[in-house]
């Protein structure tokens, strides 16, 4: 992990210094930013660590924990709103037994994540599974093909 | 002879997310099978936006032959074989899959300028572009026109910025062309906060270059040598085109240093929004391209003065941009003769909810609801009534179903308690209620408040709970009152555009549908059936066949009968989740 964070430095270095960047790459390639980072980072450019949680947890894109192996995103912009996304999300998270504030199950195989607006909107209610988009969807169909992923032998 | 058939298949998000993959490959391999000459291209120009015309109909397939166009809608891969056996062998296309008449209706009312080249011209290559006349405005303006003559152009068009407040576009690039200092920035706003809407994403995607040459014919008129497009991530087709195109615009020089050989040079960089609502108000995005939290500040000193790193930086939405380099090519009084007196030329709108043609649309200002509801619309989905439609997302409000007649243009809608914002467009049915969406915008905008001053922080906080409550039956007298009070003060007291345009999603649903909010409050009762607590359910033993369903779904053990006998719902073990009422094949659960 470290030769990784090491070459994020150095772009960041090379372009200038920009949180948000360092921040991206960092998730980009490690799929969150975890704490041992920060605080490398913080001590290699001698930036407080709270300026760069300051800017990990005002964005929504930034995860502070792992994602799942598998990532459903759910959209619950207006238009998947007034179809339904709210019974989706719902029954979603009834089906994956997420507790209370959490996105990801337990062992790691889900993330559930909520997103305002897929810019697929003529298709809401919109979910994506995996990156792929599944428009005009439903509950049922999204939590059928969780099923079939946790049948599968995994892939990975 | 030579068959010049075209088979042109609809591959935007929309289109890839119906199966438009499957699709092409199986027209691939058909006409391969039967060594058929046609060309299978990518892009639906029917839809003139790369995908997203009418993209509730995708797979959406059109069929090129000898000059005529044959629409098809919904297509699958199994249906391939047939098209390509009547239709391009035989020459009969199949009927019943053709796209219905509500297909045309859907473009007889647009006015296309921004959308034009879009799904006509090929976003990933620029010599497409080129040849439709792209980059000559830019070629003209920069060889024979002096900054000035753009700005007047520019302003005598009277376009006004389509990313949400309208102000003159053509003022704006005078005030930071005057504005003192020899660096200067301009930055395309490509962050499309509002939920529900996709102009901005379908621009891009359709037409990055037609952007980029805005960015370019700005940057000339105020005198910036830099800009960025600050665009969200959650748009990956949009980002890569972008790219894309930029990468071209520097291969053919047209970026970079000595533009058409000219003293001008432009460069332009990609900056990814990292998802914060708020990084779409001006100072916020400046600070976000600086690496920072994106919280905003007070202005003035407005961003034409003193914007990104201090310096004259101009803030233009996407749509906006686009639209230059058509107003030059045409002129200023042929764009300002669509539209109306004040608010001119056209707008782009992301029809969606419960219509039947949901898609993307340009319409002339000062178009009628009506007509875009019913004409372009094709009227509600089903048989439901209209209830009300919701313009600008969260910074704006909804016209009830009685106000159709009602103008769209920034005027109008202002004075109707909404906004034209940046064109989101929602259509809601008699089962939407609106207590609801009211308290969802909240939710929205409490959420991405950034946290900065207090009106909005706390105001909208405050704002959530009442709705909260209301909609759960806890609403109490008063609420109503308390709900007006607090929005104005949030309205009037907050820093930026986000909490100064908060409350209107609830004064607007307050002004319109007070009733609705009594009810919830004195009835608790939720006339559209959405606030799940406010709901009552129970058995109709005359259709209740003792099938046990509906016990067998109830995930608090609230129902109880024998089999084969109408069961009952205890009402105080029931927590109104309403999975009996979905389980019920009979209809004999009822809900009121
Ligand atoms: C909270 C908030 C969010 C905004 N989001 C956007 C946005 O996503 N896209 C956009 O173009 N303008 C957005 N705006 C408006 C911009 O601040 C700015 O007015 C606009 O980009 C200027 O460009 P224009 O004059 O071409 O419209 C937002 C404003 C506020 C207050
Ligand atoms: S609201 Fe869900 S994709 Fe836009």
């Amino acid at each position: 992990m470290i030769e990784e964070l090491e070459n994020i430095l150095e772009r960041y270095r090379k372009k200038g210094g920009n949180i948000i960047a360092l921040l991206q790459d960092t998730q980009e390639s490690l799929g969150y930013i975890p704490r041992m980072a920060v605080r490398f980072f913080s001590e290699e450019l001698g930036i407080a660590a709270s300026r760069f949680y300051g800017v990990a947890t005002f964005y929504s894109q930034f995860r502070l924990k792992p994602v799942g192996r598998h990532k459903i995103t759910a959209c619950c912009g207006t238009a998947c709103h007034v179809r339904g996304a709210e019974k989706i999300i719902g029954g979603l998270r009834k089906e994956l037994a997420l507790p209370a504030g959490e996105d990801t199950t337990p062992d790691g195989e889900f993330t559930l994540e909520e997103v305002a607006c897929l810019g697929t909107c003529s298709f809401a209610p919109v979910v994506m599974v995996d990156g792929g988009v599944r428009g005009k969807t439903s509950a049922d169909v999204i939590v059928k093909e969780i099923k079939a992923i946790r049948k599968k032998p995994d892939e990975g | 002879m030579k068959d010049n058939t075209v088979v042109r298949v609809c591959m935007g998000p929309a289109g890839i997310a119906a199966g438009g993959k499957a699709v092409l490959e199986a027209f691939r391999e058909t006409l391969a099978d039967r060594n058929i000459d046609a060309e299978v291209k990518e892009h639906c120009s029917s839809h003139q936006v790369g995908c997203l015309g009418l993209c509730a109909r995708d797979v959406l397939v059109e069929i090129g032959r000898n000059g005529s166009k044959t629409s098809y809608q919904y297509v699958k891969p199994d249906m391939v074989g047939r098209i390509v056996a009547e239709h391009i062998v035989g020459g009969t296309p199949v009927k019943e899959w053709l796209v219905d008449e509500t297909f045309d209706t859907f473009y007889r009312k647009q006015v296309k300028i921004v959308l034009a080249d879009c799904g006509r011209v090929d976003p990933e290559d620029i010599d497409s572009y080129i040849a439709a006349g792209g980059y000559e405005p830019t070629r003209e303006v920069l060889m024979t026109w002096i900054p000035d003559d753009v700005i007047e152009e520019i302003r005598m068009s009277g376009i006004r910025g389509r990313g949400g407040a309208g102000f003159p576009t053509g003022l704006k690039w005078e005030l930071a062309r005057r504005s003192k200092g020899d660096v200067k920035y301009v930055i395309c706003n490509a962050d499309e906060g509002d939920p529900g809407a996709f102009m901005d994403r379908a621009v891009i995607e359709g037409n990055p270059h037609s952007v980029i040459e805005g960015m370019l014919i700005g940057a000339f008129a105020i005198g910036a040598n830099k800009g960025y497009v600050y665009i969200r991530a959650e748009y990956p087709l949009a980002v890569e085109r972008l790219k894309l195109a930029i990468k071209q615009a520097y291969e053919r020089r047209f970026l970079g240093r000595a533009i058409f050989n000219t003293q001008f040079s432009f460069d332009i960089e990609i900056r990814l929004g990292a998802g914060a609502f708020v990084c779409g108000e001006e100072t916020a995005l400046i600070a976000s391209i600086e690496g920072e939290r994106g919280m905003p500040r007070s202005k003035p000193p407005f961003p034409v003065n003193r914007g990104l790193w201090q310096r004259p930086t101009v803030i233009n939405n996407v749509e906006t941009l686009a639209n230059v380099p058509y107003i030059i090519r045409k002129g200023w009084a042929w764009y300002a003769s669509y539209g109306t007196e004040k608010s001119k030329g056209t707008k782009v709108f992301a029809l969606t909810g419960k219509i039947r043609n949901q898609g993307l649309i340009e319409v002339p200002m000062g178009i009628t609801l009506g007509e875009i509801i019913h004409e372009i619309g094709g009227g509600i989905e089903g048989n439901r009534a209209l209830k009300a439609v919701q313009t600008g997302g969260p910074s704006g409000g909804c016209i009830p179903a009685g106000m159709l007649d009602l103008n769209v243009d920034y005027e109008s809608l202002a004075k109707a308690g909404s906004i034209v914002g940046s064109g989101g467009m929602i259509v809601l049915d008699e089962d939407n209620c609106m207590v609801n969406m009211a308290k969802y915008f909240i939710q929205f905008t409490q959420a991405e408040s950034c946290g900065k001053c207090v009106p909005c922080r706390v105001g909208t906080k405050r704002l959530l709970e009442i709705l909260t409550r209301i909609t759960e039956g806890q609403g109490k007298e008063g609420d109503i009152e308390r709900l007006e009070r607090l929005s104005r003060g949030v309205k009037t007291a907050s820093l930026c555009g986000l909490g100064q345009t908060a409350p209107n999603p609830v004064l607007s649903n307050l002004r319109y549908f007070r009733e609705e909010f009594e009810t919830h409050i004195r009835d608790k009762k939720c006339p559209a059936k959405v606030c799940k607590k406010l709901l009552r359910y129970s058995i109709l033993e005359e259709y209740c066949k003792g099938c046990g369903a509906c016990m067998k779904a109830c995930p608090a053990d609230a129902i109880s009968g024998d089999k084969k006998k109408p069961h009952r719902i205890n009402p105080d073990r029931c927590i109104r989740c309403g999975a009996c009422f979905e389980a019920c094949k009979f209809k004999s659960v009822a809900r009121d």
